[in-house]
């Protein structure tokens, strides 16, 4: 009797979860950030195509094929075949020095290989017309050979492959030094050589991160205006990439025109987007187990 | 095939890690190195395999000087401590791994290799989880998989570092057993590195105790326990006490008091006298005995270990009958019958 009544005196309290917030607390927060990204990002994204499409899908199609934005988006795409493998190659590179060995200077070579996102890009190109400019110690000598450098193709690489040298590298370091090199020790002792060493046990350990290093990659060279601007020299049909060919369509007043090509490199950076999250749902596991053991 | 190390030593930027070791290991045999962390017994193992290369001495396989060699033509099987399995292959992956990689003359077919893989699965006792990833496996079952891949390439030496480090002591045990099963069936001749010396007493034919760089003691476990030949493995391995005493021509002296002791020789000097707790006898009224004050008395299943404090600063740990009573605060008489004497 006496128990019963303790009990009945205690008022129930309703328990709270330690991490639950108030359900006003949680509307406005999802709230904010949902305008935030309304406001930010959809809005503009959306407003490319119906700026793109403003003129209809022939005058769309008019603009893209138009000789001067073929030329450009050629040139967009040649820049990132070749500035992409190379930055595969030193990505791999570098994270497998770093990650692999100990050496002196290992810290310096960790920082020199973010100075690209700390740099403006527009030094980046700057340098590279003080470099191979014609006021530059090298200038003469490559003129003389008949070398061009500045407002060409080469010039674009260059300046391409500076502001995206960060990116592979960026991704495999962590995950690199994380796995260490136990596993490669363990393929040569059974008789591996280096490359099947590399091949089949170095290689699929990073891959994700691999691939998802050269999404980013691709979309910033793809994307890169600062850098290259300076190096380009802007000559229609010749040295202008996409994002060059839309700042001077737009220039001239072309939004019809400016917004169509703007579409494609929107476009390309929600291809990259989707990509990289049905690669996150498809072989999230994978990637999970091959972080950490 | 019998390995022979002969005056190896490794430097590790100019950090000593072994100084001069030399060590015979014979055919078939199964050998324990132990030692406390820092002592260089991995070293000696990634040294033997070719995953490191001495700074100078000669490592023989056989008759051959294998110390040039790569670790990829050593052909030995290396166990990892965290076993090193490849994430991204299948249990029989894995384990055809080492032959899947051989130049294509030497190579088995696909089919072979895979059941090459399925009999060294039922040898590690895992028949069935040929297609399991790593990611999928207990840490005992990686262990054991990390085995079957080391014994495919068919090793002249396998090597384990720390076996069975990462394991829980019930697992342990069971394998334990289960690689000297394993060693008796294959006959490989098998080193393994282990800091546990219970576990390297009594899996391996002979023991190598290691410390700070350098072998201390090889030999049987009868002999590395009941015959230390240093203070140290008399400290490492097994209980120990020891006090300091004083050597006079044939007399022990502790303090000003001369000790009963029988059957040793010792030069003249400070000596330390290790004993084991269990190897002492009681001497009622103390002639000729080590006397100390009982501090603590603890009963430890059908024994009672008693610490007592000697002269001033020793200090003590022997084993009684349980039902020998010893007060704290009372004084005690001991004789070791086993004992050393280290010149300190």
């Amino acid at each position: 009797m006496a128990l019963e009544q303790s009990f009945a005196q205690t008022p129930l309290r309703p328990l709270k979860s330690a991490v639950t917030e108030s359900l006003t607390t949680r509307i406005v927060l999802i709230a904010i950030s949902l305008l935030f990204l309304a406001l930010f990002l959809v809005t503009p994204l959306v407003m490319v195509f119906i700026q793109a499409f403003a003129g209809g899908w022939s005058t769309y199609l008019a603009s893209l094929v138009e000789p001067d934005a073929m030329a450009a988006i050629r040139l967009t795409l040649t820049v990132a075949v070749i500035s992409v493998p190379l930055n595969i190659v030193f990505g791999l590179a570098a994270a497998w020095a770093i990650a692999k060995f100990e050496f002196k200077g290992k810290a310096f070579l960790i920082t020199l290989i973010d100075l690209p996102f700390s740099v403006s890009p527009v030094i980046a190109g700057l340098v590279y017309v003080l470099l191979f400019g014609g006021g530059s110690v090298l200038g003469p000598w490559l003129k003389s050979h008949g070398i061009e450098i500045l407002f060409a193709v080469p010039g674009i690489v260059l300046a391409t492959i500076f502001v995206t040298f960060p990116f592979v590298a960026r991704e495999l370091i962590p995950l690199m030094q994380d796995q260490g090199s136990g596993d490669e020790e363990a393929a040569l002792s059974l008789g591996a050589s280096g490359w099947q060493t590399f091949w089949y046990v170095t290689l699929p350990n990073v891959k994700w991160a691999l691939l998802y290093g050269v999404l980013l990659c691709n979309a910033r060279a793809m994307g890169e205006f600062g850098a290259v601007s300076v190096v380009s020299g802007h000559i229609r049909g010749l040295t202008n990439t996409m994002p060059l060919h839309v700042e001077i369509l737009y220039n001239e007043y072309n939004a019809v025109g400016a917004f169509a090509v703007a579409s494609l490199l929107a476009l390309l950076a929600l291809v990259t987007l989707v990509l990289k999250s049905f690669l996150e749902f498809r072989y999230g596991d994978e990637m999970a187990a091959t972080a950490k053991h | 095939m019998s390995v022979s190390i002969r005056n190896v030593r490794k430097e590790f930027e100019n950090f000593p890690a072994l100084h001069d070791v030399s060590l015979d290991i014979k055919t078939s045999e199964l050998i324990a190195l132990l030692g406390p962390s820092g002592s260089g017994k991995t070293t000696l193992l990634r040294l033997i395999a070719g995953l490191e290369s001495p700074t100078a001495g000669s490592v023989f396989f056989g008759d051959e000087d294998a110390s040039h060699r790569s670790v990829q033509e050593r052909n030995v099987g290396f166990v990892f401590q965290h076993y090193a399995l490849f994430r991204h292959m299948t249990v029989a992956d894995n384990i055809g791994f080492g032959l899947k990689v051989r130049p294509s003359a030497t190579r088995p077919s696909k089919a072979d290799i895979r059941a090459r893989a399925i009999e060294l699965l039922r040898l590690v006792q895992l028949s069935g989880l040929e297609n399991r990833y790593p990611a999928q496996l207990s840490g005992g079952q990686r262990q054991r998989v990390a085995l079957a891949r080391a014994m495919a390439i068919e090793p002249k030496v396998l090597l384990l570092d720390e076996p069975f480090g990462a394991l829980d002591a019930q697992v342990r045990r069971e394998l334990r057993r289960w690689l000297r099963e394993i060693h008796e069936a294959t006959g490989h001749t098998t080193v393994f590195v282990t800091h546990d010396q219970e576990e390297a007493l009594e899996l391996a034919d002979r023991v190598v105790v290691m410390s700070q760089g350098r072998i201390e003691q090889v030999g049987t476990a009868d002999e590395v326990y009941d015959n230390p030949n240093s203070p140290f493995v008399y400290g490492f391995i097994g209980d120990s006490s020891s006090i300091p005493v004083q050597v006079e021509g044939d007399r022990v002296l502790l303090g000003d008091k001369r000790l009963a002791l029988k059957g040793w020789s010792a030069k003249d000097g400070k000596a330390q006298l290790f004993f084991r707790p269990h190897d002492v006898e009681i001497v009622e009224g103390g002639e000729g005995a080590i006397l100390g004050k009982v501090l603590a008395s603890r009963r430890v299943a059908g024994l009672r270990r008693v610490e007592l404090s000697v002269e001033d600063d020793g200090h003590v740990e022997i084993e009684l009958p349980a039902d020998r009573d010893a007060p704290v605060g009372s004084t005690l008489g001991f004789r070791p019958q086993r004992f050393k004497l280290f010149p300190a």
